[in-house]
């Protein structure tokens, strides 16, 4: 196939695919948006129209406001764009989130979205796609990132939670609103019943999973907590902007931990100035990338968003056509950007 | 090794000083003897030198791991820490050995050295194949002698003293030195009594702290003593009995290096410490700091070199004599004392000298100068202050003069270490030759999280050119950098090292092409000579 066109190419607009006519999480307002999922860096207000799964709609709502043009399809089911088939399939990143997969005269290219392979109760579990070209994002491409069952992290903030509520203390969680505040809500849930406090940010994401059948631990909003609550013992989620904030006065004492992938190395922790750290990404660590890639089956790897250097470099000594492929999706450093709704995800 | 990685895990865990110093007591309390004086000697910052070189522990792990060089090196770039990147590449599997406590692994880690290369790695390997990924940190840690928890020296004290229920101070002291992390000395330091002690202690140093607004607020200039601040190496020459020692700042016994010194030290009543600035001085005043940096990076002193560049004490404080420690006395009797001491010691001993002035404005005249004179600015001292412990505000203070200034262009960037790992955060700034950007500076410090953030988000998008870790960038962002000072040097391709730099803001106002020229900093240098 050297010479046929690339189904997809990077446009200064965002990822351009011809013969369907559409942009794949462009990051400029373009005519026609084929969305993967619900962040910040994915989801970018100001086109004419959308496709996304129909789980990610009422957040996508809230992201890109009551005007936007959005249309809903079910995971699996193949609809005509163009001169191009497109279906969309679980990623196992959030709610709704998804790979997208585009066939074209026998050729098939599958976008993976921001992806992750630990088990999540929130979103459905990420499903292999076979390809030809499979585009996977890398934001954790280095072999340093392995991650630990999710329920045993559950357990360390859990056992975290106990500490501080022995001390009498508030132990205020940073998370991003979109996502992984859920994910700690249903993995908590397993373990405990305790009532959580949340961040004004978070509350209408998760209502939004809530009416979606996630179970939840109870929650209610710190505007809500009676005049004069110190919040002694209680876990409080709160976004990762809130760090540093006046709004953090409320909690005297409080110790604070922040929940990503990027706290499996200390000196990021000690960046962000948390006392605890706890490891819980959304996205595939090292080895999920290289089972996802081998699963994909695909002959050519298009690597995006985050250290793609080294996961192209140890595809290629290993004898795969693999490339960087540039895009505007935020995945290198572990800035985090904070919006009303959702931040760069982590 | 699993106690020990708690104590780690429970210090690091926590951003609070009381609750690290908490976690230290309650760690100490219950550590056996053997494992705590080994605890306490890698929290108070000491390493056993060169273990193992740092090139075969990286071809261990690679061995270990399966990882090729280069993905080690990513790996690291992304940490910024060996010890962590190792504990992390390598995934150990088993934990059959139990848990086996931190004196026994020591005992084990300093054989490291007898060993042969292929011996070493291959203990390396079982001994990682042996630890959990947290042990297997800790333990990378004390291998690479990189120990850094984030306590200060004066938290370790204060816990330590708390154990050992004896005030602060006297645990200080009874650190000061060199000890060996044994069982004995670990009961030793927390004894009510110590039987003999060492005579060549020195005290914990009392440091002056940064005088940020105007003198005036210190009251009546009449209270205070003022003298130079000379940029040299702090010290302490003690004379006890045969005993005579110099102690630098860093606790390293430095006597050998100062003969002259030492040699008028040992005409020193027994029973004396003083504290100074050691200094590179002919007849009346004093040589450049890089001649006493020359002096130093020499390995024998033979008489070429103790003639090119002499070292003089330049005492500023007595802090016992004739056995009695005077620390608690008030300095202007100590001056007192002091200038009897001195006296007849000179050229190697002398006394500090005082700047006096009638009043701040005077004083404010005299220190404009000390760039001239090549000291960095005044001390100024209450002249009834006690001879404290560590650097609290309120009794001394030091006024340097306001730092010299460039603005440089941003031309090369490497990944930071610890705190900064995985950013772009060592920066490389360069001056105009001709039309050519020439590196000056490297300078880590002083920008904001965000602008960090920022820069470094930059820098990826705009590197020229990638050399292993360093990346060279387009110029285009102008920074201004303070230093302390500036001095030719041969070894520079610019011809000139600038000590002490650190960036003050971001100049965002400024283009490349408005940055400083090499001429400029030839101007100040020679401003300086
Ligand atoms: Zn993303
Ligand atoms: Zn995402």
């Amino acid at each position: 196939m050297g010479t046929r066109e690339p189904l997809l190419r990077p446009t200064p607009a965002g990822l351009w695919c011809e013969p369907g006519g559409f942009y794949v999480d462009p990051w400029q307002p373009v005519e026609r948006a084929v969305l993967t999922h619900a962040h910040a860096d994915h989801a970018r207000p100001g086109s004419a129209a959308y496709l996304a799964t129909a789980p990610s709609l009422p957040i996508l709502r809230r992201r890109l406001g009551p005007d936007a043009r959005l249309e809903s399809i079910a995971y699996g089911e193949v609809r005509r764009i163009g001169d191009v088939d497109v279906s969309l399939h679980p990623a196992g990143h959030v709610l709704g989130s998804a790979q997208l997969r585009i066939a074209h005269q026998g050729e098939v290219w599958v976008v993976s979205g921001d992806y992750k392979r630990a088990p999540d109760p929130t979103c459905a579990a990420f499903e292999p796609v076979p390809c030809d070209t499979f585009v996977t994002e890398a934001t954790f491409g280095l072999p340093i990132y392995r991650w630990e069952p999710p329920e045993r992290t559950a357990a360390e903030i859990l056992a975290w939670w106990d500490t501080t509520r022995a001390a009498g203390r508030p132990a205020v969680l940073f998370a991003y609103a979109l996502g992984k505040a859920q994910r700690i809500l249903a993995e908590l849930a397993r373990l405990t019943d305790r009532e959580v406090y949340l961040h004004g940010a978070i509350a209408p994401i998760v209502d939004i999973y809530r009416e979606a059948g996630v179970a939840m631990l109870p929650t209610r909003l710190v505007a809500d907590a009676p005049a004069g609550h110190r919040f002694a013992g209680d876990l409080v989620l709160a976004t990762p902007g809130s760090q540093g904030s006046p709004w953090m006065k409320r909690f005297p004492g409080a110790e604070t931990a922040l929940a990503s992938g990027w706290m499996r190395v200390r000196g990021t922790r000690r960046r962000h100035s948390v006392d605890r750290g706890f490891v819980l990404s959304d996205h595939a660590d090292w080895p999920a990338l290289l089972d996802t890639v081998a699963a994909s089956g695909a002959e050519r790897i298009l690597v995006t968003h985050g250290s793609t250097e080294p996961l192209v470099r140890w595809l290629c000594e290993r004898g795969l056509d693999a490339r960087t492929l540039p895009t505007a999706w935020e995945g290198e450093g572990d800035v985090i950007v904070e919006t009303p709704t959702a931040g760069a995800p982590g | 090794m699993r106690r020990f990685a708690d104590l780690y895990e429970a210090i690091d865990q926590t951003t609070s000083t009381n609750r690290k110093v908490e976690a230290m007591v309650a760690w100490f309390r219950a550590a056996d003897p053997a494992d705590a004086a080994w605890a306490l000697w890698f929290l108070t910052g000491n390493r056993i030198k060169r273990l193992v070189p740092t090139r075969e522990l990286r071809s261990a792990a690679v061995a270990a791991s399966g990882y090729p060089e280069w993905m080690l090196a990513e790996s690291y770039a992304a940490v910024g820490d060996l010890a962590e990147t190792l504990a992390l590449l390598v995934d150990s599997l088993a934990d059959d050995e139990g848990d086996l406590p931190l004196h026994v692994w020591m005992a084990r880690v300093v054989t490291l050295p007898t060993l042969d290369a292929a011996e070493r790695e291959a203990a390396l390997r079982r001994w990682w194949a042996a630890l959990p990924r947290r042990e297997r940190y800790v333990f990378n840690k004390l291998l690479t002698g990189a120990f850094r928890v984030g306590v200060s020296h004066t938290l370790v004290v204060r816990a330590l003293a708390e154990v050992a229920g004896v005030p602060a101070a006297t645990l200080a002291h009874r650190l000061m030195g060199s000890w060996a992390p044994t069982a004995e000395a670990w009961r030793g330091l927390l004894g009510e009594e110590q039987g003999t002690e060492d005579l060549s202690r020195p005290y914990p140093f009392f440091l002056a702290s940064p005088l940020e607004g105007e003198p005036a607020s210190l009251g009546d200039p009449a209270a205070w003593l003022a003298e130079w601040k000379w940029d040299g190496i702090r010290a302490q020459v003690i004379r006890r009995e045969g005993t005579i020692a110099v102690w630098s700042r860093g606790e390293e016994l430095v006597t050998d290096r100062f003969p002259e010194v030492a040699t008028a030290a040992a005409r020193l009543p027994s029973g004396t410490v003083l504290d100074g600035e050691l200094m590179a001085w002919r007849g009346e005043a004093p040589l450049p700091f890089a001649d006493l940096q020359t002096r130093i990076g020499r390995k024998k002193l033979d008489k070429r070199v103790l003639d090119a560049v002499p070292v003089a004490l330049v005492a500023f404080d007595v802090l016992e004599a004739d056995g009695v420690d005077l620390r608690e006395r008030p300095l202007s009797e100590r001056r007192a004392r002091l200038a009897e001491i001195v006296a007849p010691l000179a050229p190697a001993v002398r006394l500090s000298e005082e700047v006096r002035a009638p009043d701040w404005e005077g004083l404010a005249t005299h220190r404009q100068g000390a760039r001239e004179l090549g000291v960095e600015g005044l001390l100024l001292k209450r002249r009834d202050s006690a001879y404290g412990v560590g650097r609290p505000r309120g009794p001394w203070w030091k006024w340097k003069v306001a730092p010299l200034t460039m603005d440089g262009v941003l031309v090369y960037a490497q990944a930071g270490h610890g705190k900064r790992a995985g950013l772009y955060t060592d920066y490389t700034f360069a001056v105009w030759q001709d039309g050519a950007l020439l590196p000056v500076a490297k300078a880590y410090s002083g920008l904001t999280n965000v602008e960090i953030e920022e820069l470094d988000r930059w820098i990826r998008r705009h590197t020229v050119e990638k050399f292993g870790p360093v990346r060279s960038l387009e110029p285009v962002h102008v920074f201004e950098i303070a230093f302390e000072g500036i001095a030719p040097s041969p070894r520079h391709k610019s011809g000139v090292a600038v000590r002490f730099p650190r960036i003050l803001r971001w100049r965002r106002d400024k283009a490349a092409a408005d940055a400083d020229t090499l001429a400029s900093l030839q101007a100040l240098l020679r401003v300086q000579a």
